[in-house]
C-alpha cells in the first residue's frame, strides 16, 4: 500500500491527529482539514485513537512505547489505509513502531495480542508535510497558488524529530531536509539558508527545565533572524508552541527583540490558496504574524 | 574528553566512586571480566549486558569518538557527556551513571543516532538507564522530569489521551511547587488551547491493558 493510487479518486489516509491537535494545536487541526479537502486529499480520523506515548514511554521500556502507538496502527489497518501524521513526535512513535513491528515478529505478535487485532504490516505511516508536498507534487500545488507569499522570508524549521533516526524514517535528508523549503518557494516565499534545520529546541522540557528550554530555542530563534528570516515555519505543534509561546519570554530574560511569526506549513498553503479559515487561526498565535502579512501584502 | 565546541567547559570528569555497595554488586557471569576494583569499588559487571538487553544497542561497539556529544544539543546542561555516559556503562560503574542528570536530561533528540558512525543509539540507553534507576529506586537528580513523564504516563493510563490540565495539576502536586511558568499555562488558556475537560478514548480498558501487560514486561532486575 506504499504508493500512492495511480488513478484520478482522492487520495484516502487513516488520520492520526494526536493529542495536541486537539488542544494546544487546535489551528494546526484546523488548517490541516481545510488544506488538505482543498487538494483532495481524504483524511479519515482513526476511530477511538490513543496517545502514542511520546518521550515519557520510552524510560518504561520498549513493550510500552511499541505498543501505545502499536494499538493505533493496528486500528489503521483495519480501515484498510496508511497513516497520516500531522505531529512530528507521533510521526516519530509511529513510524518506529510499525518498522520495529515489521522487523520483529516477536514483538508485532505481543503488541498484537494485547491489542486482539493481529498486525499485517500493511499501512505505511507518513509526515503529513510529506503527503501534502510529494503526494501530487509542488507543480500542482503551485497551480492553487492565489497569493504569492512574496516578502515572506522563511526559516524552514523541520526539528529534530521529523527526519531522524534516519534508518527508520527517511522521507528527506537528516541534516538538510528541503521538503518545506521547495514548498516556500512554490508558494511565492524565500526560504532562507540556515544551519538549525534539525536542531532540537528542546519540547519535552517544557513543563519542567524552563532554563534549558530558554536557551535551546532561544538559540534557534536567534539563529533564524540572523540568517534573515523574518518568520519561520514548522511541522510539529511542540516545536510552533515552543518557538512561538516562549518567544516572550526569551526575549524579556535577554532583552532582545527577535519578534518572528511562527507558522504551520498548513496556515502557509492556506493563506497562499487564498483559503479564509485561515484569519481564524492567527488569533491562536502568541507572536501575531499580522503585522508581517500587513506589511508583505500577503493578506 | 569531547565537548560539544565552545560549551560545557565548566563541566569536570566524573568523580570516581565513592563506594556505596548497595547498587554495585560483584560479578558471577561467565565472561571472564574479573572484579577489578575502581577507586575502591567493584564494577557491576552486569550493567553492561543488562543495558544491551534493555536497550537493544550493542554498548561494546562504541569507540568513544565523541560525535554523539558532539552534536548534542543539550550538552550544555549534563553533569556527563553522552560518550561518557555510554563509557561507564562499558566500565560497570552503575552507581554514578544511574545517578547521574544526563540520563533524565537527555531529549532524545537523536541527533547522537543519526551521527554515531558505529551504529550506537546512545539515546536508547539513556532510556534504559533511566527505567534501570527507576527499577533499583535511585533518586532521579531531575525530579520534576521524573515527575513529569510519571504525570504524562498517568493521565494516557487514566484516559488514553493526554490531558494537559490534569497533567499539570498532577505535576503541580508532585513536585509541590506552583507551576512555573502560571503565566504560559494562562497564555495557553486565554487562546482556548488548553480544555478544561478531557476528551477521553471510549475503549478505556484497551489502553489500560496495554500498560498493564507491557509496562516493565522486560525484566530489569538483574536476576
Ligand atoms: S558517537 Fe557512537 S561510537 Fe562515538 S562516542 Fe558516541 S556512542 Fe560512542
Ligand atoms: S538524543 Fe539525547 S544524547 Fe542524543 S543528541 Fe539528543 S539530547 Fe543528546
Amino acid at each position: 500500500m506504499s504508493s500512492a493510487p495511480d488513478n484520478a479518486g482522492p487520495m484516502k489516509y487513516a488520520y492520526y491527529p494526536g493529542c495536541s491537535l486537539h488542544s494546544t494545536a487546535k489551528e494546526y487541526d484546523a488548517s490541516t482539514r481545510a488544506v488538505s479537502e482543498a487538494l483532495g486529499v481524504e483524511l479519515l480520523e482513526i476511530p477511538d485513537w490513543n496517545c502514542c506515548g511520546a518521550s515519557s514511554a520510552h524510560g518504561e521500556g520498549h513493550l510500552l512505547s511499541t505498543g501505545l502507538p502499536g494499538r493505533n496502527i493496528l486500528l489503521a489497518e483495519q480501515m484498510g489505509l496508511d497513516i497520516a501524521v500531522p505531529c512530528a513526535a507521533c510521526y516519530n512513535r509511529l513510524a518506529v513502531a510499525n518498522a520495529e513491528m515489521r522487523s520483529d515478529p516477536g514483538l508485532a505478535e505481543k503488541v498484537s495480542g494485547v491489542v486482539g487485532l493481529q498486525f499485517q504490516g500493511t499501512s505505511d505511516v507518513r509526515p503529513l508535510v510529506d503527503i501534502i508536498v510529494n503526494d501530487d507534487g509542488l507543480e500542482a500545488i503551485g497551480a492553487r497558488v492565489r497569493r504569492q507569499l512574496e516578502g515572506l522570508k522563511v526559516a524552514c524549521y523541520y526539528g529534530c524529530l521529523l527526519v531522524r533516526p534516519p534508518r527508520v524514517l527517511g522521507f528527506d535528508d537528516a541534516d538538510e531536509p528541503m521538503t518545506m523549503d521547495n514548498l516556500v518557494t512554490a508558494l511565492g516565499g524565500e526560504p532562507v539558508t540556515w544551519p538549525h534545520k534539525t536542531e532540537c529546541c528542546g519540547a519535552s522540557f517544557s513543563l519542567t527545565r524552563v532554563d534549558v528550554v530558554q536557551k535551546m530555542t532561544g538559540d534557534v530563534l536567534r539563529m533564524a533572524r540572523d540568517c534573515g528570516a523574518n518568520c519561520v515555519v514548522c511541522a510539529c505543534p511542540l516545536c510552533m508552541t515552543n518557538l512561538d509561546m516562549r518567544q516572550g519570554g526569551i526575549e524579556s530574560l535577554t532583552g532582545e527583540k527577535i519578534g518572528l511569526p511562527i507558522f504551520y506549513f498548513t496556515e502557509l498553503l492556506a493563506l497562499a490558496m487564498g483559503l479564509d479559515m485561515v484569519k481564524s487561526c492567527w488569533k491562536m498565535h502568541f507572536v501575531s504574524p499580522e503585522p508581517l502579512l500587513r506589511e508583505t501584502a500577503a493578506v | 574528553m569531547l565537548r560539544r565546541a565552545g560549551e560545557g567547559g565548566h563541566q569536570t570528569s566524573p568523580a570516581l566512586p565513592q563506594g556505596k555497595e548497595t547498587v554495585l554488586k560483584t560479578k558471577d557471569d561467565s565472561e571472564s571480566r574479573s572484579p577489578v576494583s575502581i577507586g575502591g569499588v567493584t564494577p557491576d559487571s552486569r550493567l553492561r549486558d543488562l543495558v544491551e538487553r534493555l536497550s537493544g544497542q550493542k554498548v561494546a561497539d562504541c569507540y568513544q569518538c565523541g560525535e554523539c556529544t558532539a552534536g548534542c544539543p543539550v550538552a550544555f546542561a549534563m553533569d556527563l557527556m553522552p560518550n561518557q555516559v555510554t563509557r561507564l556503562v562499558q566500565l560497570g560503574l552503575a552507581e554514578e551513571v544511574l545517578a547521574c542528570r544526563t540520563i533524565w536530561l537527555c531529549a532524545g533528540c537523536q541527533t547522537c543516532v543519526a551521527r554515531c558512525p558505529q551504529l550506537v543509539e546512545p539515546s536508547a540507553i539513556m532510556d534504559a538507564l533511566r527505567q534501570i534507576a527507576a527499577e533499583r529506586g535511585i533518586k532521579a537528580p531531575e525530579g520534576e522530569i521524573e515527575a513529569f513523564h510519571k504525570a504524562f504516563l498517568n493521565s494516557v493510563e487514566r484516559s488514553g489521551r493526554v490531558h494537559e490540565m490534569g497533567m499539570i495539576a498532577e505535576l503541580k502536586l508532585k513536585t509541590r511547587k506552583f507551576v512555573k511558568d502560571v503565566p504560559v499555562g494562562l497564555g495557553l488558556f486565554t487562546k482556548g488551547k488548553l480544555s478544561p475537560l478531557p476528551k477521553p478514548v471510549k475503549d478505556r480498558a484497551a489502553v489500560k491493558k496495554i500498560f498493564k501487560e507491557l509496562r516493565k514486561h522486560e525484566e530489569t532486575a538483574d536476576e
